[in-house]
């Protein structure tokens, strides 16, 4: 006997919802994946009416179904936004370049201005230069980091108000769980939030729509709904720590599914004993962006590059802001300390 | 890499490998005999020294036990419990630079029945660590797991604690206890020679009953550790101990952090691996092995003797995945062979935590979790995890009426599906959404009702409710007439701490 549809118990079910096991036909489940981040949006206060949005477009299946999905709601519930696609090229050859057509192909199907920014333009270096130097151990800290910053200039370029990101529940899972492994409280206390504040220079407030959307969910609705995206997982990735918790994440999902949101609960509920010490926020000397250092990262990482000093800016390096800032070179036992590099 | 403030010191060089004769890094004198942390090597007398003196110190540092307390020390057999006992006795010993003051006692808890042992396993177990216990001097107390069925329901409720003693107050108690009472010691008190006390049959297949009646591995642990804690806290309050020391190292610690963030218990993590904890009120519950790793308690153990005896658990020789709790454990230890300080960073996170919630004991147990006692974490706010997950339910299933067609098979899971709480698998028991025909149904919504957010998933995991012990569905029973009450009155209800 053919499984029914427990929304509408009417069709035939086609699918089996991973996050809460529910048997749906193809129409019951995109109304209610639709409909979570609908609520999710509303409930979160995340957008005001004529805001101008840029969606991060990575061309991968989160970016690819964000952009698919702000349309749509835009348009079916009237909230009034002007969205734009903002994609950020960062040099890596084979991976990039692929993922970057799949962004040309969304912005011509659903008609969205495109600004594309790169690395090699904002900084002078392409990813595949940095990992020459760096070697295979610490690269995601340099793309990330730069990753951040680009974002945030493609967007004042853009002139947005706000940028969303297609960081699903995996993710914000996997951050609470890497930030109690690395002991960052810090961070801790920040990677539940459904939205950035929106203080400092520079900076545009950016928020998860998809919060609460799983992956597998995320992939199945795109499968259903035929959208097309690139999905190679990134050639420098493989030795990243974050691998770990990924892959206890994905052992927990297959134990118990709820864990993830479980997960997100836990770090929603965190709470930071008084007393202990937390980095405040300022600007960087240098550029301008927002930092808690005197030189934000993004500065000591360019400069260690340029400088050929690759360790400069993985580790501590704070004592040695003052010293950059004011152009003086360092001895020689630090450079030394600097330049080792294990590949 | 895996540490936010890490500094690389020196250029990368090659691990020392330690060679037989390498000096003690203490003294300089003595050949090491024991290498902990990354390197350190130690001989025996600085080690011993060393272990001691943490113990001490954590006991110093949080001054919590005032002198002449009763203090009950839960003993598992296991290593890390073991150990405790043995300093809790050099401490107490005549010999002792500056001897601890209070008054302890030992409590083992009997699982056997709930894990699946044979009664002469049981026994035997019992037979050895009762001569360990003996060798001891201090009163102590085997109790079976089956005496759970028959706990009070005051178990669950939170006493008044005693007035919070100000941190003054501590040394002058400690002057005072040392002018008076300098020729004291612990006399050993006549142990009765009683064994295990008999348990019977009915209640071994009870309890196995209610431990079978979750449906995963993790359920069940979650349901055993609940348990256990209940008992041992029904226990110091009739023997009348007033504190509960329990034997969790840091390893153990760091897992129970993770795996508890993978429960969905953050909002409770100060109190499940914090130093103390204070929920039940009049109990506090300490864990004072907290700063050792599994590593530096199995050296010494192994260097001085420490008899400890292995007891089988639920999730002994399972696979990896079979439970959140064994594959956090299997994860922590991978982790840390190629990241030495994770164990520690972990701690050291657990240390920065305080409970999220908001008043301590009330009068009534509204925000009270029925089971693990805690704050209640379930106030669906409007943008939370919670709030999405309850959604998600509503979304994926239909609430029109002619979705109750009553199916026989689908009665199974009794009661799971449909609740207004939030629905069950019913995408699992191959029909739809209509399985509201069970008169349990409404009963088991209300008891989630009552729970925190990771109990209500232990609930959930299992297939009825009915053979929780008694005291636990009384408690609810009783909580649902006050919510009742409270429902008729409220408007007239003038006092606003009776809000929420």
């Amino acid at each position: 006997m053919p499984v029914l549809c427990s929304n509408c118990v009417d069709k035939r079910a086609v699918l089996k919802r991973p996050k809460t096991g529910h048997s749906l036909c193809k129409a019951c489940f995109f109304w209610a994946f639709e409909e979570e981040v609908h609520l999710t949006i509303v409930a979160a206060n995340l957008f005001k009416p004529g805001e101008i949005v840029g969606i991060a477009a990575s061309g991968g299946k989160d970016s690819t179904v964000l952009a698919h999905l702000m349309k749509l709601l835009n348009e079916r519930y009237n909230y009034g936004l002007e969205l734009m696609l903002l994609s950020v090229d960062e040099g890596i050859s084979g991976y990039r370049d692929d993922s970057l057509e799949t962004v040309k192909r969304n912005q011509q199907q659903y008609e969205l201005p495109l600004k594309i920014v790169s690395y090699e333009e904002l900084y002078g270096w392409t990813m595949d230069a940095i990992v020459k130097q760096i070697g295979l151990k610490n690269n995601c800290t340099f793309c990330g980091v730069f990753r951040r910053q680009a974002l945030d200039r493609g967007a004042i370029m853009l002139k947005v108000d706000k940028i969303c990101t297609g960081h699903n529940a995996d993710d914000v899972a996997e951050t609470v769980l890497m930030n109690i492994l690395r002991g960052d409280i810090a961070r801790l206390r920040r990677c539940t939030a459904i939205s950035t504040a929106s203080e400092g220079q520079g900076v545009v407030p950016r928020c998860k729509p998809l919060k609460y959307a799983y992956e597998k969910e995320i992939v199945l609705y795109a499968y259903f709904k035929k959208l097309d995206y690139f999905s190679t997982e990134c050639i420098y990735s493989p030795n990243a720590y974050r691998g770990h918790a990924r892959t206890f994440l994905k052992d927990l999902e297959s134990i118990r599914p709820s864990s993830i949101m479980d997960i997100i609960h836990s770090g929603e509920n965190l709470s930071v004993r008084e007393g202990v010490k937390m980095p405040v926020q300022g600007t960087c000397n240098r550029c301008g962006y927002i930092s808690s250092q005197s030189l934000c990262k993004s500065c000591v990482l360019l400069e260690g590059l340029n400088r050929g000093l690759p360790k400069l800016g993985i580790g501590k390096h704070h004592r040695l802001h003052d010293r950059i800032l004011n152009q003086q070179p360092l001895t020689e036992k630090e450079e030394r300390k600097l330049k080792s590099i294990n590949f | 890499m895996c540490q936010v403030d890490e500094d690389y010191h020196g250029p990368l060089q090659r691990a020392e490998v330690p060679s037989v004769s390498k000096k003690c890094v203490k003294c300089k004198e003595a050949t090491a005999a024991v290498v902990i942390r990354a390197g350190d090597a130690y001989c025996r007398g600085c080690f011993k020294e060393y272990f001691i003196h943490k113990f001490r110190a954590m006991l110093g540092k949080n001054r919590v036990i005032f002198p002449g307390e009763k203090v009950l020390l839960a003993v598992s057999g296991g290593p890390s419990s073991c150990s405790m006992l043995r300093q809790v006795q050099e401490g107490l010993s005549h010999n002792a630079h500056k001897k601890l003051r209070f008054l302890p006692g030992v409590v083992f808890i009997d699982e056997g029945g709930a894990v699946g042992q044979s009664v002469e396993e049981r026994q035997r177990t019992v037979a050895e660590l009762h001569a360990v216990f003996k060798a001891t001097s201090f009163p102590f107390h085997m109790v079976p797991l089956e005496q759970v069925l028959d706990l009070p329901s005051s178990v669950v409720v939170t006493a008044a604690s005693p007035s919070e003693r100000a941190a003054s107050a501590y040394k002058a108690a400690v002057d005072h206890f040392i002018q008076s009472d300098t020729t004291s010691c612990v006399t050993p008190r006549q142990q009765e020679e009683t064994l295990l006390p008999d348990v019977q049959e009915s209640h071994t297949h009870s309890l196995q009953q209610l431990i079978g009646s979750a449906k995963t591995l993790t359920a069940k642990e979650e349901l055993l550790n609940t348990l256990r804690q209940h008992l041992l806290v029904h226990t110091a309050r009739t023997e009348g101990y007033s504190k509960v020391m329990l034997g969790d190292n840091c390893t153990r610690l760091a897992v129970k952090l993770l795996s508890s963030i993978s429960l969905g218990r953050g909002a409770q993590l100060a109190q499940d691996t914090g130093f103390s904890d204070s929920r039940y009120g009049d109990i506090m519950l300490l864990r004072p092995m907290t700063e050792y790793s599994a590593k530096e308690i199995a050296y010494y153990n192994r260097m001085f003797r420490v008899p400890a005896v292995f007891t089988a658990s639920l999730d002994t020789r399972t696979a990896d995945k079979s439970s959140i709790q064994h594959l956090t454990e299997s994860f922590v230890i991978k982790l840390q062979a190629d990241f030495p300080s994770t164990v520690s960073t972990i701690y050291r996170t657990s240390e920065k935590l305080q409970t999220a919630c908001r008043s301590s004991s009330t009068e009534e147990c509204w925000d009270r979790c029925l089971l693990c006692v805690c704050a209640l974490d379930t106030a669906a706010e409007n943008a939370s995890a919670f709030k999405a997950t309850l959604i998600s339910e509503q979304l994926s299933q239909s609430k029109s009426p002619k979705a109750t067609r009553p199916n026989p098979e689908s009665t199974a899971p009794a009661g799971q599906c449909c609740s207004p709480a939030g629905g069950g698998d019913c995408g699992k028991a191959a029909s739809d959404g209509g399985c509201c025909s069970s008169a349990k149904a409404p009963e088991t919504a209300h008891l989630r009702s009552l729970l925190c957010y990771s109990c209500q998933l232990t609930i959930k995991d299992m297939s009825s409710v009915e053979h929780l012990p008694q005291y636990i569905l009384s408690e609810a029973q009783r909580r649902r007439r006050r919510s009742q009450m409270r429902q008729e009155i409220r408007d007239f209800l003038l006092d606003e701490a009776d809000e929420g």
